[in-house]
Formats: structure tokens, sequence, C-alpha cells
């Protein structure tokens, strides 16, 4: 009788434990911003609403951060699903891409002053031109520390990525400091572009969800409509079989760095413009974050990777608004390891050669 | 090229014959009893060569000021060598990538801290702790210094097997990430720990750190002092040894084989009746219990359990020391562990850092510290990608067919 009672408590954790975990910080702020109400400021005094706008705001900048992760986790996840690489560089690549883009629009003379129609094309260069220098900079990390190591152990790779990693930390710190640096706040990122029913769109999450869409849908559109993209896939099911079906398994996987490159250094921009500071360590932390979003949606699965960017920029911006900013870290782990408990391939994983 | 290999071949030979002419009168003058204790070395030369490493260890700080950089720097290494070894049970005998092994740091460093100061400053223990005559007995808790050891490697077992317990139905690199999330956690816990409070007082000393820890005090060598590096040397020493002595009992034991077995493949090694829930968390809590040990040393050493020290790349670190020296390989974590912790913490910043001045150059060295281990990781990978001492049974596979080929040559 117990063990029945238990096989039917496993299997319903199993069906609707992921589900209730990850709703159960919306709904709980939900009920309790409907109920108690959440303290405000209006017309010179102190007020409270019972309303869901504070909630809804949580969401949309939630959402706008989490594409900024989502963009580096697809790097992350890209890689893995080839080469089962943790590309541990990854994240710092994408503080390069910060770096070059703060850079170079300094260099071309963007300033506050400059108007909207050179803003977008300056940004619009900015953004190509950081993009290019983060491609260029995986491929060539991978060249250097990884394709030597092809047939090398599986941890070796790791190591060479750790000190690639460690060499990318030292130039952005003789680059730009060790402190965390302001850059000018080009776009005005906390103006508001639209008011839905009292939730405000800023001008960065406008740029956050504007630049990483069509990234993400030129993406997918590429692994699944064009022969590179399919070769992709299948270098990544099988690389011995794909050598053997003709398929340049080299020139695939410095193609899948490309990728991975070019959207962290979309990433890296788009974060200094919504940030507007950058130091050298953001990569770092980035990359963690990023990686548990991958990890999180299924590592080797693109939409998994966006799904699970998005998840944790909401958990990240709940906790930062309604709990305690300091405490964001180990919740967005907590989850982690919730969510690895209840469904050990990740919320959207699929079988992969190793972890399957 | 069978001629060529005959003309290689033939090369060889020559040479040997040429080596043969000057080494064997010389061999034949020796007198017996050299000649027999030589061949005795030669026999067992792993058990000669770790004498001469051991003899090395204990004469080393002899010839040291007891107050100088360099064995300061030894001590710490030494201590990074018994993390590497604790995390070389995990990643290279389990086969369990765990990045999160700042957890067990920051656990044993915490349990000194909580059991060998004034932190918890409203209750009073005394357990076996030694106070100055004279002096009234200090508030908080004081175990004695071995006392500690023994519950800081308890502390960190279990919390090594907590850590497990999720990663249990996980394969390959989803170990890892939930083992990095635990050690996330953990150093969240320590810097944040002032909110937490037990009984009114709080769990950790966060940012600050928990300060005032206890000199250990040995009954024979007295009470340790910041001035005398010797004491702290010979302590971790021994300590080294025993983990040495545990690590190579266990790679030849039962358990250890059942490792290997489990990291080679999983579901063979289950069929073939290895128990895998006991076997992988006793492989957590085996290594956790060395970290926990190696942390409590290091934070008794320098008088502050430091939240700061608690990063990621505490564990990165560690992890570098194990797959440079050879997964799995406890010669080569010991090589590996050594030799990075004395690039990291005495060659790059005390030796090497006049060298740009020297060669009119004006930058420090300091600067580009990070780089420099970065470039030396990549390039010893890459050159070198097995470990500097591979593990035999990894190298045996390795090298497998040429062994046989050269079985198979015919006798000259």
């Amino acid at each position: 009788m117990a063990r029945k009672v238990l096989a039917a408590l496993r299997r319903y954790v199993g069906r609707w434990g992921l589900l209730a975990s990850l709703l159960i910080l919306p709904i709980y702020f939900l009920i309790h911003d409907l109920v108690s109400g959440y303290p405000g400021f209006a017309n010179g005094h102190a007020t409270t609403t019972h309303d869901l706008t504070s909630l809804g705001q949580n969401l949309v900048q939630g959402i706008s951060n989490g594409t900024i992760w989502a963009l580096i986790a697809i790097g992350y996840t890209l890689v893995y699903g080839i080469i089962e690489l943790i590309n541990f560089a990854h994240g710092d690549v994408f503080m390069i891409g910060s770096f070059v883009g703060a850079g170079f629009w300094a260099t071309i003379g963007l300033t506050l002053a400059t108007g909207p129609l050179g803003l977008v094309f300056g940004l619009l260069l900015t953004l190509i031109v950081s993009m290019l220098a983060c491609g260029s900079l995986n491929v060539l990390i991978e060249r250097v520390g990884y394709r030597p190591l092809r047939n090398a152990p599986k941890l070796a790779p790791l190591i060479t990525a750790v000190g690639f990693s460690f060499i990318l930390q030292n130039v952005g710190l003789l680059w730009r400091g060790g402190a965390p640096s302001g850059v000018s706040d080009l776009i005005h990122q906390n103006q508001a572009v639209f008011n839905i029913s009292g939730v405000v769109v800023r001008r960065a999450d406008v740029l956050a969800i504007g630049v990483t869409v069509p990234l993400v849908f030129l993406l997918v559109a590429f692994v699944g409509r064009t022969r590179r993209g399919k070769a992709m896939r299948a270098t990544a099911q099988d690389p011995e079989a794909a050598r053997l079906m003709g398929i340049n398994v080299d020139t695939t996987i410095t193609l899948t760095f490309l990728i991975g490159g070019l959207l962290a250094g979309a990433a890296g921009l788009v974060y200094a413009l919504y940030e507007t500071t950058i130091w050298y360590f953001q990569g770092f932390q980035a990359g963690l974050i990023a990686f548990t979003a991958a990890v999180m949606g299924g590592i080797g699965n693109i939409r998994g990777a966006v799904l699970g960017g998005l998840i944790i920029g909401c958990i990240q911006v709940i906790s930062d608004n309604r709990l305690k900013p300091e405490w964001t870290p180990a919740l967005v782990f907590g989850y982690l390891v919730m969510i690895m408990v209840l469904r050990p391939r990740g919320l959207l994983g699929e079988e992969t050669r190793e972890a399957g | 090229m069978s001629e060529l290999l005959a003309m290689l071949r033939e090369q060889r030979q020559a040479w040997r014959r040429r080596v043969l002419a000057v080494t064997v009168p010389i061999w034949r003058g020796l007198p017996g009893p050299v000649q027999a204790l030589l061949r005795w070395a030669a026999v067992r030369w792993r058990g000669v060569l770790a004498a001469l490493v051991i003899g090395f260890g204990i004469l080393l700080p002899l010839f040291f000021s007891p107050t100088s950089k360099f064995m300061n720097t030894e001590i710490l290494a030494l201590a990074y060598v018994m993390f590497a070894l604790g995390l070389n049970i995990v990643v290279g005998f389990a086969g369990l990538l765990d990045l999160g092994y700042l957890a067990f740091f920051a656990l044993g460093a915490y349990s000194t801290g909580w059991l060998g100061s004034t932190f918890f400053p409203k209750v009073s223990v005394h357990v076996l702790s030694y106070t100055p005559p004279g002096v009234p007995p200090p508030v908080g808790i004081h175990f004695n210094f071995l006392l500690i050891l023994v519950c800081a490697a308890l502390i960190t077992a279990a919390a090594g097997a907590i850590i497990g317990l999720p990663t249990l139905r996980l394969r390959g690199d989803y170990i890892a990430i939930v083992t990095l999330a635990f050690g996330e956690i953990i150093r969240v816990f320590a810097l944040n720990g002032p909110e937490i409070k037990i009984a009114g007082m709080p769990l950790t000393g966060g940012e600050l750190g928990v300060s005032g820890l206890d000199f250990p005090h040995l009954p024979g060598v007295g009470t340790f002092t910041q001035l005398q590096l010797r004491p702290w040397y010979y302590t971790i020493f021994v300590l080294l040894l025993i983990t040495l002595f545990v690590n190579v009992r266990l790679r030849d034991s039962r358990l250890g084989r059942a490792w290997v077995a489990l990291r080679e493949d999983e579901v063979a090694a289950v069929s073939m009746g290895i128990p895998l829930v006991r076997t992988k968390l006793l492989a957590y809590s085996v290594g956790a219990a060395f970290g926990g040990v190696a942390g409590a040393f290091l934070a008794s050493f320098t008088t502050l359990v430091d939240a700061g020290q608690f990063q990621f790349a505490f564990s990165i670190f560690v992890l570098s020391m194990v797959i440079l020296g050879g997964l799995g390989s406890i010669w080569g974590v010991v090589l590996g562990a050594l030799l990075v912790a004395n690039i990291n913490y005495y060659l790059i910043p005390d030796v090497l850092n006049g060298l740009p001045g020297k060669l009119g150059l004006n930058f420090n060295l300091t600067d580009l510290q990070i780089s420099i281990f970065g470039f030396l990781l990549v390039l010893v990978m890459v050159l070198r990608p097995q470990g500097l001492i591979p593990e035999r049974r990894r190298r045996i596979e390795l090298e497998a067919g040429i062994g046989e080929t050269e079985l198979e040559e015919p006798a000259t």
C-alpha cells in the first residue's frame, strides 16, 4: 500500500514537479500582489497597489535580460553538441565583445549627442564589428587550443579552454583596468518606449529582444534548412559517420565556433548598451549563468538554450527585485539542481552521444 | 620500410655495444655488496624513488630560513597537493567531473573557524584545547587542532555525499554543472552567512571572514606561530603522507577497482554487481574529506577564513593540477599540483617578476600572471594531452599496439 502511494507520488512529481517548481515564484508573487499588494509611490505619498503591473514589469525585464543569456548559451550549447566540450573561454569571448563594441563606438565617434540616424547606423556597424571580432577570436581559439586535442583524453581541451579564459581575462584587465567602468548610455536605455497598461517597456528591452529574436531565427533556419546546417547536425550526431559521408568535420567545427562567437559578440554589444557598465570579470559570471541556461534547457539543443536563458533571466529579475539580490546566484543554482533532479536531461533535452 | 627498420635496429645494437663496452668493466670492478645493492635498487626502483622523495621532503626545510617566502609557498603547495589528491579520487578514479570542489575547501575552512576560534561568543566549549597557564579560557568553541581536522573530514564527507546524491541519475557533464551549482550555493552562503543566525549568532563572517583562529598546539611541539614555519611544514607533510598512503591503498583496493570500472563503463560495472549508489557516494565523500582536511589546515595556517577565497577559480585551479599531472595517476597529480602551485605562488610573482625590468621592458610580470598561467596550461595540454605522468592503466591502453609488436620481435 505504502509502496503504491509512493509510486503514485513519484509519478505525480515526475510529471508536474518541474512545472510547479518553475511556476512557484511567479504564482506566489501573483497571489501576493493581488492579495496583500505591493508598496508604491504616487502623487507624493506612499500607496499600496493591488494589480499585476509590478509582476509584468519583472517578467518583461526578465525576458529582455534573459535574451542576452540566451545568445551566450547558444554558443555553449552548439559547441557542446558538436565536440562535447564545456567551452570555458566562451564567456570571456563575450566580454571581449563588449569591450570591442564600446571601444569601437567611441572610435567612430558615437556620443550621446549623435542623431538617431547616425546612431542606428553606427551601432549596426559596431554590432557587425564586435560580432566579427568575437567570431574570429573563437575560431582562433579552436584552431590553437582545441583542434590539436581532437583525439586527446576528454578533459584535456577543458583545461586549454580554462587557459584561454585566463588569457582573455588578463587582456580585459589590462584593457580597462580591474574595476567596472561605465560606458556612455548611447540609447538612453532606461527611457520608456511604450506602456502596456502600466508595464513599461524600456529601450534596453526593445534593443535586447530586437537583436536576439532575428539572430535566433536566422540561426535556427541556418541549422535546420541549409546544407551546412545539416552537416552540423550530422557531425553532432556522429562525427565518424559524418566524415564517412563526405562531410568535412574540421570545417564544420570551425563553422560552429564561428557562429558561437558571432552570437557572443552580439550579446557583448547588447550587454554593454543594456547595463552601461562593463568589466573584465563580466564574462566569467555571464559564462557561468549562460552555461547553466544551456544545461537547464538540455545541452546541445538551441531552443532549450533560449528557453533556459529566458527562465534564468526571469528568476534573476524577480529575485533581485522581490527578494535579496545577494541571494540571486544561490536561487538560480538551486533551481538548476532542482531541474536536474526532476528532469536529468534538462527541459528540452534529447539523446546526446554521451549524456544519454 | 623493413630495410629502414633493420637499419635502425642495427644502429641501436651498435650503440648498445658501445655503452656496454664502457659500463661492463665498471660494473665488474664494483665490490659484491654494492652490486647487490644496485641490483636491489633497480628492481625496487619505485620504492627507492619514493624513499628519496620523502627524505628530500623531510630535509628541505633545513636549507631555508623558517620565515622565508619559499617555505610559505611550499606549505601552501603541499596543502594544494592534498586538495588535488582528493579531487583526483572523484575525477580521476571515479570519473565524476566535479567543478564544485571549493565547497569542501570552504566547509573545511569553516570547520576550523567554527570549532577553533572565538567566533561563537555566546558559548564556551573546550575539548582538549590548550590555554596558556594564567590566562582565563576564552569564549567560543575551542577544539584540539587534530580533533578539528577529524571533524572537518567528517563534515565534508557528509557534505560530499549530500552533494553527490542529486548527481546519481546524471551522466557526463551534467554532473559537472550540478557540482558547480553546489559550489556556487556554498559560496553565496559563505558571503551572506551573517544574515543567517543560529541562536542569535551569525553562521559565517561574510566578506570579513572569520579571523582570530586558534594557533594549533600539539603535545611535544608546543604552539605553532606564524614566525616558525617548520612545524606547519611538517604537519602538512605528515598529513600528505597519510593522504598518499590512503590514496595508494584505495586505488588498489576493491573500492578503487569499482571506481575505475564505473568510470570506464557504468552499465557494465553495475551489471557485474557493483553497487552504484554506494560506490559513487563513497567517491564523493572520500574525495571531499581530503579537501576538507586540507581546507581546515589552510584556514588555520592563514589564521583567517576568507570568504573571498571561495571562488569558482579555486575549483578550476585544483582541477588543472589534476588534469595537468595526469588524470587518475597519484604521482602525476602530486607533480602537477607542486608545479602549478609553485609556478603560481612563487615563480611568477617572486622569482621572475623583475625579469622584464632587467631586460629593459617597462611592465610588471604580475600584471600578466593569469595569462602566463593560462598560456602554460594551453601549452602543456597541447604538447602532452595525457598529462605529465599518465595513469599506468591508461598508458598501457594507449601503448598496447606498440607493446605487442615489440613482443613479436625476434630475439637477437
